[in-house]
């Protein structure tokens, strides 16, 4: 059961229940308990609903909505006139509606007053029907949902009974167990956990399907084995319902007057789902549509296609056709009524016999002739164009090349009514992170103390993940054969082997989608459940920097040593720093852990506790120390085939190769030793070390980690940096092994497990720009602050060098500084993100001190977000830098060849991204949005003036690149000529790209310098604007779009985008891993980049064409059929009547001639698919709007205006001198022109398939089929006039065959 | 290594077991179904116009045409048309007279005048005699809805009450119903015709028989048309109570002596309620099929007499007595054979540009292709 759905409905629900918590403001407290009043205007005060509160709850809490949910829009008494209220805002209807008024005014009365009607009727009924089955599938849903059961306390009762949602009250006690749906927006006082956490999946709320944890309020944690709520006895005061999701303050004041603070951290949300917790009692905070899951909702958007823009301006050109049709009849039959001197016998007066002045009768007439012609305006084409985008959406929803199997998704149409603004896009602006990426972070390099780490193998293994894939496969069975012997061989020969194998030892890096599916499949998940995020192998799989790892073995030997007390080597040495750093890339993050074997269910079992270790700890470091000696001894004799691997090395200056084959074979064991081929994230530590030096080492090892050797872990965690850290320090032995809220368990290379006390988390927000955590080192037992951030905020909080008073370290810490800065610049120049990682160690006395100043910030409810701020900022300053990292963030499949194909297409693609300059370009480059042949114009500044300057010289020096080219252009006669010339100018000339960063635009907009800025891109092959924040994101969309007047796409992945994406015309959300935010603020929504092709150039151009043609021909065949009528005019004094019966003229446009225009709006392909995806030039017709522009327009207009008049004459003149009677006349008339406007649409369709064909035979056999049954049974119906037997007769005669066949042909002649 | 070579063992197993689960798990909950229909891959034939279908088809759709056009041209040729004037008009022959007569007075006296024509030759049957009107809108919107046929149907309740579009015409100044009600009825074509045959110059007229019946549809006389129910064996009876049309001399139930023909199934008056669609229009008189005329009108002197009563001079119409033939595609008309020969020949025309600028882009293409 999910919830979700029936939250993206119906803002005015919202609206409502605000109004209704307005009203309900009024202090209902009871003045015997003398209590302190609350302000219920601005907070929420809720009673629990025990025995103690009892009658309090009932003033109060019980004056709060329910939970009952109503999302309907009508009930069955306002169904009727709300929906028929709702449907009269529409113009169209309105006018239909005049009409149909009108024809009630006697002396107007065209038609049958009843039959006027008609069509409108059917059209607002179709609607209506499909109005009330939408409502009452939402009041299906509703009820589903209120009548799911949860386990409620009732006072009386004093035990938990099942109860319906619909039951739950503010101020009830709720118990929900593991894997039930949270009912209402609860606060957490109880979890099973004996720790109070609960954990969460919010995948209802916001797709993020990481377990989050909620903590018991504080205060609560430490309970007996059951919560009692008759035992609660304190009032809980929080904000108002608001939709902030992550937002929520309150506290709770106990019968002594003291209060306790509680946040979103305590909060369990509505829909959410509970994980991993067995139990867990809350109290219900906001209920029904006052939870925020509801109140975040918004309905459904509408946005009006550019297609509907023109069509309504043609529909004022048909207005206008028909005011001047009306005009001439007006006066025609006044001038008509002129020519006769007396009243002649045809003239009928009106009842009472007398005559109208001819002034009158025209107004008169006027007024008829819109009834009579009111066809023009095509009051079906609206439904007909909602059902044919339902039936494109439909086929968009199906396409499986939009079908991502990973995730398990296809495409979502959020936005029904703008499909075929799909075909029309000029301009797109993409984000870059998620969009372009990945968003998938694979640890590359990292940068500890000033010495660059350049993990080759690692970087190598990304690159040729599809070599890797079939040769890893290869290379398992290989080993397979191969390994028993080798292993009896020992050392030596497998040295042999790995030369000869230098890249195949990498571990197990697959191709990213074959790595996922493979471990879908490998049944470590419920089959269900979506693969954990951030665990594909290639994430998880660092090959370690054997330079480094020796590093780290020495650094992980001297923390061992510290357990000793033995700290021998200062605190800032090199050795130190590395296991700090890899310390603190362990910690310093909220990454969960679970394990593989039980999925979802947190690892209970805490691991040993270092103590327990102690003992074996020297043995350990006996073994390492042998292992070093042997591992250098081997070093020796293997440089030489190593080097070869290394040679292009950009970290060339790393100055050992030791330990090089030692690790190569450690790891390839290690990989081994799992399952053959695939490789998981943490093999046994024992593995790794004892393969390398021996089975003597490979018993002792094994000892110490017994437990721990058993299940895999799975880490989750919220942002995938953090993920890919983790994974990092672990491909280094430093293993996440658990965490809690209280404590960091890690284990080391040795196998060790430290157990860090976790003082406090400061968590991530973009405003810092960091995280930090206060541990106490176990160890040395002093209060460690690990913070990781983005360097332009790290290297700010560093400790000045100046003020340290050693010279030798200032200098030491100077050089790191500088150093560091340097390769962080090097890996922001090869598209890395960068992490400063740095540490700081306080005093016992100065943290007690700053976690008081804390734990007050936390209780506050007044702006607590300012004081939390604060205490970071006192907390997260004079900092030692250990190092930094750079984490890859890998492109996605296929963006470049997409980049390329909508380039073809004739779309300008701007990339907006947050992040830096130099990861941007690089990015740009990777994904062919620049070449390295472009002329890449970088503009930063902050200055106006300077912007200016800077833009206008840019732009004479692009133009003279463009000048020549002009003239070329405009010297249309000498095209020959100009033709060479231009060709080899334009392949001579460089592609024009620009950069320009955030600052810049600012300046930019400031400056009002927008016009020289567009003029400027005008020129631009691409553009690429970073570090923008998301409101700039959304105002340069809005720039472009308004400025230019284009046709925009946003398409991006992360709650950046949102604004951007609501900004433009077609909103592209990215279902991936940063949540669902951009997702559910767009239109469309795609799991990978790469499926823009498809969706622009395949459906996209479809789409368009499909709708624009047939608008184009609903134009037509309405204006075409009323000429029919108005040419009859001509014929019968301007009167206004017809020749043609009316039920066959409102059949004709209902039935005969409704569905082949559907059937063509949805299924016609005037080019195939693989066409289109081979020639994206061909999406340039619908950016010229060349199927549907004014000329197309009025080109059917003037053919729909020849063949009217066609349709006419031929019969008019056939007919003309005989005894023919009125419907004899217009039978033929009216078959001639269903059989004219059928074939047209035969002739416009492309592809013809048995669907189009028997559709269109259908319609014309239907035509026959009921005309001639209605003409013979319709004796003295339809009274006063009546074609019966009409069909018949004309049935009989050879005329009628013969006009019926002449006039189509000589209708449609000039269309081919 | 033997435990090691054991776990070995062991882990190999592993990606054989993930393989049939990979295989069970294959399709996600959400992917779409891969049919023709849904994947748009339906079979579809593409109509490519080439040239070489193109022209042939414009060629012999030409062809078709003009043998047709042909056809009925000269079919429509071969219809013999004779028509007269008796509007009246000064100075052309003794209508006028009746037509000055009957100026400015309402109703217009009675007045015969007569016709004189002379067959050189056979007059091919079956001949039919028209009357054509111009001028005159039937087609009129507010006239043409004014008519009951309900009433006209013989319901009996709908004779006494007529519906509210006959109206002004719907109830006498008294009160009384109108029958049959409404302009088109009240406006009925009163003018009569008969038609005489002189064989031998200076003989005497013999009157040439007109069969007045069988001249409206089959299913408006039978079907649509129906007396109200006889009341004691008479139709006077069964229209008491009722009034005729203010324009009408006699009541509708004396509109002939023969029984069959009279009260609403009056042949002439169901011809009548059938609205004309053009304001110049012939409506069917007589048949002429009888006796000696049955092959057509013999060659001699003919007189046509005609009862003058019908008003056409205030709204600026004319009256045409028409003699007609007919044929396989009905009354004379050489507008649709001229119509299939233009066609036929813009098909042919056009056939030759294709085929010109088809010869032209080839020779374009092989340029291009040498190039």
């Amino acid at each position: 059961l999910s919830v979700d759905s029936s939250w993206l409905r119906w803002q005015w629900r919202v609206r409502e229940g605000s109004a209704q918590s307005a009203s309900e403001a009024t202090p209902l407290l009871s003045a015997e308990k003398a209590r302190r009043s609350y302000n219920l205007r601005r907070q929420r005060v809720v009673f629990p609903n025990n025995s103690t509160f009892h009658q309090d709850w009932e003033k109060v809490s019980r004056s709060y909505p329910g939970n009952r949910i109503h999302t309907t829009k009508y009930t069955l008494f306002t169904f009727l006139p709300q929906n028929l209220f709702e449907q009269f805002h529409r113009w169209a209807n309105l006018y239909f509606l005049l009409l149909v008024i009108l024809n009630w005014i006697p002396s107007m009365e065209v038609f049958h007053r009843e039959i006027t009607m008609l069509p409108l009727a059917i059209v607002l009924f179709i609607i209506m029907v499909k109005d009330g089955l939408e409502d009452l599938k939402r009041h299906r849903f509703d009820k589903a949902i209120n009548c799911s059961n949860i386990r409620i306390y009732p006072r009386k009762v004093h035990n938990y009974v099942r109860k319906p949602w619909k039951d739950v009250r503010v101020g009830d006690f709720i118990q929900v167990q593991c894997n039930e749906i949270i009912p209402a927006d609860i606060l957490l006082l109880f979890s099973s956990d004996p720790s109070g956490i609960c954990h969460l999946e919010t995948a209802n709320l916001d797709g993020e399907t990481n377990l989050k944890q909620r903590r018991v309020v504080k205060g609560f944690s430490q309970q007996e084995v059951q919560f009692q709520p008759e035992r609660f006895c304190n009032t809980i005061v929080c904000e108002k319902p608001n939709n902030h999701l992550n937002r929520f303050k309150g506290y709770m004041e106990h019968p002594d007057q003291t209060r306790t603070g509680f946040n979103s951290e305590n909060l369990l949300l509505r829909g959410c789902t509970v994980r991993n917790t067995e139990v867990a009692v809350g109290i219900v905070i906001y209920a029904g549509h006052e939870t925020k899951a509801m109140l975040n909702n918004s309905g459904p958007r509408y946005k009006r296609s550019k297609i509907e823009r023109r069509m309504n301006t043609d529909i004022f050109f048909c207005i206008g056709i028909l005011f001047l049709m009306c005009l001439i009849g007006a006066v025609g039959h006044s001038l008509w009524n002129g020519t006769f001197e007396e009243h002649p016998p045809f003239d009928v007066p009106d009842t009472n016999g007398n005559f109208l002045p001819l002034a009158l009768e025209g107004v008169y007439m006027f007024l008829t002739m819109i009834i009579l012609l009111q066809v023009l305006i095509p009051i079906s084409l609206y439904v007909s164009i909602e059902l044919v985008k339902l039936g494109q959406v439909f086929f968009l929803h199906n396409d499986l090349d939009l079908y991502d199997e990973e995730t398990d998704s296809s495409i979502q149409c959020r936005a029904l009514n703008i499909t075929e603004d799909l075909g029309q896009i000029q301009y797109i602006f993409s984000d870059k992170t998620g969009t372009l990426t990945e968003n998938k972070m694979v640890f590359r390099r990292c940068t500890i103390m000033g010495s660059e780490y350049s993990h080759q193998e690692n970087a190598k293994r990304l690159e040729t993940p599809k070599e890797l894939d079939s040769d890893s496969e290869e290379w398992t069975q290989y080993q397979c054969l191969s390994f028993p012997a080798r292993w009896v061989q020992g050392p030596a020969t497998m040295r042999g082997q790995k030369s000869a194998q230098p890249l195949r030892r990498c571990q197990s890096a697959r191709v990213p989608i074959q790595g996922h599916s493979r471990q879908r499949s490998m049944g470590h998940y419920e089959n269900s459940q979506p693969a954990v995020a951030f665990s594909s192998s290639i994430e998880k799989d660092v090959t370690p920097d054997k330079n480094l790892l020796t590093k780290v073995r020495d650094a992980a030997l001297w923390l061992e040593s510290l357990s000793d007390g033995r700290a021998t080597k200062p605190s800032f040495s090199t050795t130190s720093s590395i296991a700090d750093f890899f310390l603190a890339l362990t910690i310093c993050n909220s990454v969960m852990v679970s394990t593989t074997t039980e999925p979802r269910q947190r690892k209970v079992t805490i691991p040993p506790s270092t103590k327990a270790l102690g003992m074996s700890l020297e043995k350990i470091q006996q073994l390492f120390q042998r292992l070093k000696l042997s591992s250098l001894s081997q070093s020796f004799s293997s440089t030489a085939p190593s080097d070869t691997d290394l040679g292009e090395s950009l970290g060339a200056n790393a100055p050992t190769m030791d330990s090089d084959e030692k690790d190569d074979s450690s790891v390839c064991s290690g990989g081994y030793s799992t399952d053959g081929g695939y490789r998981s994230s943490v093999w046994d530590q024992g593995d790794i070390l004892g393969s390398g030096s021996g089975a003597s080492l490979e018993e002792e090892l094994e000892t110490p980690a017994p437990g721990l050797a058993g299940p895999e872990l799975c880490y989750e965690a919220e942002s995938p940096d953090e993920a890919a850290l983790v994974h990092a320090a672990h491909a280094y032995s430093f293993t996440l092994v658990s965490r809690t809220p209280e404590q960091v368990t890690v284990r080391l290379p040795q196998g060790t497990c430290l157990t860090f006390d976790l003082l406090c988390t400061l968590g991530f927000d973009s405003v810092r720009k960091r995280m930090s955590v206060v541990v106490r080192h176990p160890l040395t037992g002093e209060i460690v602050v690990y913070t990781k951030g983005a360097d332009s905020v790290i290297m700010d909080l560093l400790e000045d060098p100046a003020s340290v008073t050693d010279i030798d370290l200032e200098k030491k810490l100077k050089k790191t500084q500088a150093r560091t800065q340097k390769h962080l610049d090097l890996y922001a120049r090869d598209g890395l993100r960068t992490l400063c990682i740095a540490k700081k160690v306080i005093s016992e006395e100065d943290f007690r001190r700053w976690a008081s100043f804390r734990h007050e910030a936390e209780a506050s409810l007044e702006n607590r977000d300012e004081l939390l701020m604060e205490t970071a900022q006192h907390l997260e300053n004079r900092l030692t830098l250990l190092g930094a990292t750079g984490i890859e963030d890998r492109l996605q499949e296929g963006v470049p060849d997409t980049i390329a194909a909508l380039r073809e297409a004739g779309i300008q693609v701007w990339v907006l991204t947050g992040d830096k300059q130099e990861t941007a370009v690089n990015i740009a480059y990777s994904c062919r949005l620049l070449d390295q042949t472009d002329t890449v114009y970088t503009i930063n500044t902050e200055n106006q003036e300077t912007c200016d300057s800077i833009l206008n010289c840019t732009l004479e020096e692009v133009k003279q690149f463009h000048e020549p080219q002009k003239p070329d252009r405009k010297l249309f006669g000498f095209r020959l000529r100009s033709k060479t010339p231009s060709t080899t100018s334009a392949a001579v000339l460089p592609e024009v790209g620009l950069v320009i960063d955030g600052k810049t635009l600012n300046a930019i907009f400031l400056g009002k310098l927008e016009k020289k800025f567009l003029e400027l891109t005008g020129y631009c092959r691409s553009v690429l604007c970073c570090r923008c924040t998301p409101l700039q994101k959304s105002m340069i969309v809005k720039l472009v779009r308004d400025k230019l007047s284009v046709m925009t796409l946003s398409i991006g992945d992360g709650a950046n985008d949102v604004s951007m994406i609501q900004a433009a015309d077609i909103g592209i959300g990215i279902s991936g891993q940063e949540g669902m935010q951009a997702v559910m603020s767009s239109d469309f929504a795609i799991s990978r980049f790469r499926h823009l092709k498809k969706l622009l150039l395949v459906h996209g151009h479809w789409c368009y064409s499909r709708l624009a043609r047939m608008v184009v021909y609903y134009f037509y065949k309405n204006v075409c059929y009323v000429n029919l009528l108005f040419w009859y005019q001509f014929f019968c004094g301007f009167s206004a009547s017809t020749m043609i019966d009316y039920w066959q003229m409102i059949f004709f446009n209902l039935f005969f001639t409704s569905l082949p225009p559907l059937i063509f709006g949805i299924l016609d392909k005037d080019i195939s698919a693989e066409t289109l995806l081979a020639l994206p030039e061909l999406y340039k017709s619908g950016q010229n709007s060349e199927c549907y522009n004014l000329s197309t327009f009025w080109i059917s207009m003037l053919d729909a205006f020849y063949q009217s008049l066609i349709c006419f004459f031929i019969p008019y003149l056939t007919y003309k001198d005989s005894d023919i009677d009125v419907f004899t006349f217009g039978t033929p008339i009216n078959t001639i022109s269903l059989t004219t406007i059928l074939l047209h649409q035969a002739m416009e369709m492309k592809t013809w398939t048995i669907i189009h064909g028997l559709i269109l035979l259908g319609s014309f056999l239907m035509y026959f089929a009921v005309s001639l049954l209605y003409n013979a049974t319709c004796v003295t119906c339809n009274s006063p006039t009546n074609p019966y037997w009409v069909m018949e007769v004309q049935f009989s005669d050879l005329t009628f065959y013969l006009v019926c066949f002449l006039t189509p042909v000589a209708a449609l002649l000039p269309r081919f | 290594a033997a435990p090691r070579l054991a776990q070995r063992g062991r882990g190999g197993g592993r990606p054989g077991a993930a393989a049939m689960t990979w295989s069970a798990t294959a399709r996600g909950a959400h992917q779409p179904d891969n049919t023709a229909f849904t994947q748009q891959r339906l079979p579809a034939w593409q109509p490519l116009l080439s040239a070489s279908i193109a022209l042939p088809l414009f060629f012999c759709a030409g062809l078709a045409f003009i043998g047709l056009g042909l056809g009925l041209y000269y079919s429509s040729n071969g219809i013999k048309e004779l028509e007269y004037d008796y509007t009246g008009d000064a100075g052309t022959g003794n209508c006028s007279l009746c037509a000055a007569a009957g100026q400015g007075r309402a109703p217009p006296p009675s007045c015969s005048c007569a016709w004189y024509f002379s067959l050189a030759e056979l007059f091919q049957g079956p001949v039919y005699l028209y009357y054509e009107l111009t001028n005159f809108y039937q087609n009129n919107r507010r006239y043409g809805v004014s008519r009951d046929d309900r009433q006209l149907s013989g319901v009996r309740f709908a004779l006494f009450h007529p519906a509210n579009e006959c109206a002004p015409y719907q109830r006498s100044a008294g009160g009384l119903p109108i029958a049959p009600c409404g302009a088109i009825a009240n406006s009925l074509f009163n003018d009569s015709f008969s038609l005489w045959h002189q064989r031998q110059p200076g003989g005497p007229y013999v009157e040439v028989p007109l069969d007045r019946t069988g001249i409206a549809w089959w299913t408006d006389y039978h079907v649509k048309f129906r007396n109200p129910p006889l009341v004691n064996g008479s139709l006077a009876l069964a229209f008491r109570g009722t009034v005729p049309p203010p324009n009408w001399h006699r009541p509708v139930y004396e509109l002939s002596r023969d029984p069959n023909n009279t009260g609403f199934i009056n042949q002439d008056f169901v011809v009548w309620m059938r609205t004309a669609a053009l304001p110049t229009f012939r409506k069917l008189y007589a048949r002429i099929r009888q006796g000696n005329y049955s092959a057509g009108l013999p060659r001699g002197a003919y007189r046509v007499n005609i009862t003058y009563n019908y008003p056409v001079r205030a709204f600026g119409g004319h009256k045409l007595l028409i003699f007609s033939s007919i044929s396989w595609m009905g009354g004379k008309n050489p507008f649709l054979g001229i119509a299939y020969l233009v066609v036929g020949s813009l098909c042919i025309l056009t056939g030759f540009v294709m085929l010109v600028v088809y010869i032209r882009y080839q020779d374009q293409d092989d340029d291009d292709d040498d190039d």
